[in-house]
């Protein structure tokens, strides 16, 4: 009974480790009340769809791509899920960024950063 | 080659520049950075009219960026339906930037305008790029691009609310991209390819496979939590009310469109109108959340106190229509639900600019606080008022038009029932329309005097909203005209030429 | 912040060999691993060891706001700029093997990527350091 589902398990555990990590960060955005806390669960939600990617391209005994000189022979990773990852990890710097500015500047503003004690805030202005 | 060959990666480029510019010239003396946004923008419509009486006139036209011809190079490619998308936004674009220069000054605050009018280009082109990119992940980093810029002009109204506001806008928006991501990634799981043309050449052949089906889930919903259609629009009330006036027109006008318009691209041209009829039958669904998010939009806007609130609530319900021609996937409605495109843009910026010009005297824009406000502001009552016309779908205004294609589509296609509450939901917008109405003309103000001290505000906020408040009504009477463009869009969706 | 010597010593030893190691990582993009993102990333690492080991001022007064401003600028003028003279001899945007042909030298299109490498890489650079400098100094002086 538990054997075919180790199998399927192991088979693409890559993709498995990816869906994990993706719904602890969706759990952490959804029950966690600190706004930093949020911010990170959405990293870690971006991290995975990341792993995702970089877990694409391998080729099972693939060297990275670099240019050889002439006559050597190699087999590459796929080198294009990687490339696109770069971007997308750029974009997550970047909206991190903006995030922990945003919550900078609530805390300044109101001094709080969870969310009830920001609503409480909210409802007196 | 020519100039004119190049004008789909200048279009994108140029702004970039011209981005950087304001930047610089902001430090010599800031009164610059206005100018140089305007004409830049002023630009890029031009060379949009330019692009689509190209495409209208020689068909689609594909830009291989570095000269790499897809699969392996990005390309930009430009047909029917993307090129009137592009004059639409850059249209919209257009108008709020010429509304903007003086509702920044009040709102943003002058050490703030450098950043802003950078921020508003980048957005511009971020959703430009989006609009004319022809590679799937492309789309995925001009997304991303204009997002970031939306998350940091919401919050440029520098106050709590609208910090809030622009934090849920980016947990929500990230996740959509990360979906958005996902399904990419799936995409090229299953073909090896990105760019749009080889996707819908290569899909058909894998349309069975289970990593497609959550692709195309992934994608959908992404792209709907990005067009705020119903059930995923929560980032939106907030986003859309705590934003600078000029950042609301901007973002409901422009940003949702481009967002419907990547919808449409991902499930017409990418998945193709098999995929969603015959393998994977989700028009139903989408016709049946389609209406319940007209009527659940409408309704929550008449239940708003807020004027910006309750239209952004009734941007929700608008959504609902576009999505209804979705639904429907039939020529006639297609054609409608892309007049709609335009028509709701056109309308609700003019409706926003109104809100606008209210915030801008009367520093409020709850509903409450307008009473008798038409006799100190005719000319806007007047736009909001026509433009409110529109919205409800009055003869022969534009809002009509659209509604009228879409309701034809819908009952060509035997939808009875849902083309009845399509046309519910026409007289819910009458109930909150009808409602600033009656306030504005037919309530008793309190202390506003007898109307003899005219709070009209500047002329160069007015033009605008007059502009766009007369197209509602100009493009209803010559609607023949746009059918021309839309139609061959409308056909290009559904696989035909 | 107390004063380490240790510390601060060894950050002044350790800043030139990161920079030098992204110049490198900059450079090597147009053959191998590397590039511009990458590159910039390390760089404005080493003006964040910096500002962790000394204190946010101290760097602030040797790489202003004003340098940020000018080295992102700088950056993304470098890439559209080559780009765009790739329209010159009838290319395609960022076509490099327009402008290798048209001048006839070999190899230019190598030394142009590494070019259009570089302004990436002090694009991000600067605006890894400007996000820094925003989130420790409570988002205070910006432009």
């Amino acid at each position: 009974m538990i054997e075919p589902l180790l199998e399927l398990f192991f088979a693409r555990y890559n993709y498995w480790m990816a869906i994990i990590l993706m719904l602890i960060g969706l759990y952490t955005l959804i029950a966690k009340q600190n706004l930093v806390k949020k911010l990170i669960g959405l990293n870690i939600f971006q991290t995975a769809i990341f792993l995702f990617y970089i877990s694409l391209g391998e080729v099972r005994g693939g060297t990275a791509p670099i240019y050889l000189p002439e006559g050597v022979d190699a087999l590459y990773v796929n080198p294009l899920p990687h490339v696109l990852i770069l971007t997308a990890i750029v974009v997550g710097v970047s909206v991190t960024a903006v995030g922990l500015s945003l919550i900078v500047r609530m805390h300044e503003e109101c001094g709080v950063i969870d969310e009830d004690g920001l609503l409480k805030e909210m409802r007196h202005r | 080659m020519t100039l004119i060959d190049h004008l789909p990666v200048l279009i994108i480029v140029i702004p970039i520049l011209a981005s950087l510019l304001i930047l610089l010239a902001g430090w010599w003396d800031r009164r610059l950075c206005y100018p140089i946004s305007l004409i830049t923008i002023l630009l890029q419509f031009g060379a949009a009219i330019v692009i689509l009486l190209q495409v209208m006139r020689e068909g689609a036209i594909r830009y291989y960026l570095g000269g790499w011809a897809p699969p392996f190079g990005i390309e930009l490619a430009i047909d029917s339906f993307n090129s009137f998308i592009l004059a639409t936004i850059l249209l919209l674009a257009a108008a709020t930037a010429v509304y903007a220069r003086r509702s920044v000054e009040r709102e943003i605050g002058p050490e703030k305008t450098i950043s802003f009018y950078v921020l508003f280009q980048l957005l511009v082109t971020g959703l430009v790029g989006m609009t004319i990119t022809g590679d799937i992940f492309n789309l995925y980093v001009f997304l991303e691009i204009s997002s970031i810029a939306a998350y940091t002009l919401i919050a440029s109204a520098r106050k709590p609310r609208s910090y809030v506001a622009s934090f849920n806008y980016l947990v929500l928006g990230s996740i959509a991209g990360g979906f958005i991501l996902i399904g990419i990634g799936n995409l090229y799981v299953a073909t090896g390819t990105l760019n749009m043309l080889d996707l819908a050449r290569l899909l058909p052949a894998s349309f069975e496979l289970a990593t497609v089906h959550a692709a195309f889930l992934f994608l959908v919903i992404g792209f709907s939590i990005k067009a705020a259609f119903f059930p995923l629009h929560l980032w939106l009330p907030d986003a859309y009310t705590e934003s600078p006036s000029a950042v609301t027109i901007l973002i409901s006008t422009v940003m949702a469109k481009v967002s419907i318009y990547a919808l449409f691209r991902i499930i017409f041209t990418i998945f193709s109108t098999a995929y969603i009829i015959d393998v994977f039958p989700v028009t139903g669904f989408i016709l049946f959340i389609a209406t319940v998010a007209m009527i659940a939009g409408a309704v929550l806007a008449i239940a708003q106190s807020d004027l910006k609130r309750m239209l952004a609530y009734s941007s929700v319900s608008q959504v609902g229509y576009i999505m209804f021609s979705l639904g429907v996937t039939n020529q006639v409605a297609l054609e409608g639900g892309l007049l709609h495109i335009l028509g709701h843009a056109v309308m609700k910026g003019c409706l926003f600019m109104v809100a606008g010009l209210i915030i801008y005297r009367m520093g409020t824009s709850r509903l409450s606080e307008l009473k008798g406000i038409a006799k100190a502001m005719p000319i806007s009552c007047a736009a909001f008022a026509l433009a409110g016309a529109s919205m409800i779908g009055i003869p022969p205004t534009i809002g009509f038009m659209s509604k009228y294609y879409i309701v034809l589509g819908a009952l060509e296609a035997g939808h009875w029932v849902y083309a009845g509450i399509l046309l519910l939901g026409s007289l819910l917008a009458v109930g909150y329309i009808w409602r600033f109405i009656e306030i504005a003309y037919f309530r008793d103000g309190r202390d506003r005097g007898s109307g003899a001290r005219t709070l009209e505000a500047p002329a160069s906020m007015l033009a605008p909203m007059v502009a766009l408040a007369l197209l509602c009504l100009l493009l209803g009477v010559f609607v023949e005209g746009l059918m021309e463009i839309v139609g061959p869009a409308a056909s290009l969706l559904l696989g035909g030429a | 912040m107390k004063e380490n010597v240790v510390i601060r010593t060894i950050s002044r030893f350790l800043v030139p060999f990161i920079q030098v190691y992204a110049l490198y990582v900059i450079v090597h993009g147009a053959l191998g691993a590397g590039g511009g993102f990458q590159g910039g990333v390390v760089f404005a690492a080493s003006f964040i060891l910096m500002i962790i080991a000394f204190d946010l001022p101290y760097v602030r007064q040797r790489f202003n706001y004003k340098w940020i401003v000018i080295c992102s600028v700088l950056g993304v003028t470098i890439y559209a700029t080559i780009g765009l003279l790739c329209l010159i001899p009838s290319g395609n945007y960022l076509e490099y093997g327009a402008i290798e042909a048209a001048l006839g030298i070999p190899h230019l299109h190598g030394y142009l990527i590494d070019a259009v490498e570089v302004g990436i890489g002090i694009t991000v650079m600067a605006a890894m350091t400007s996000i820094i400098y925003d989130i420790s100094n409570k988002g205070g002086e910006s432009s």
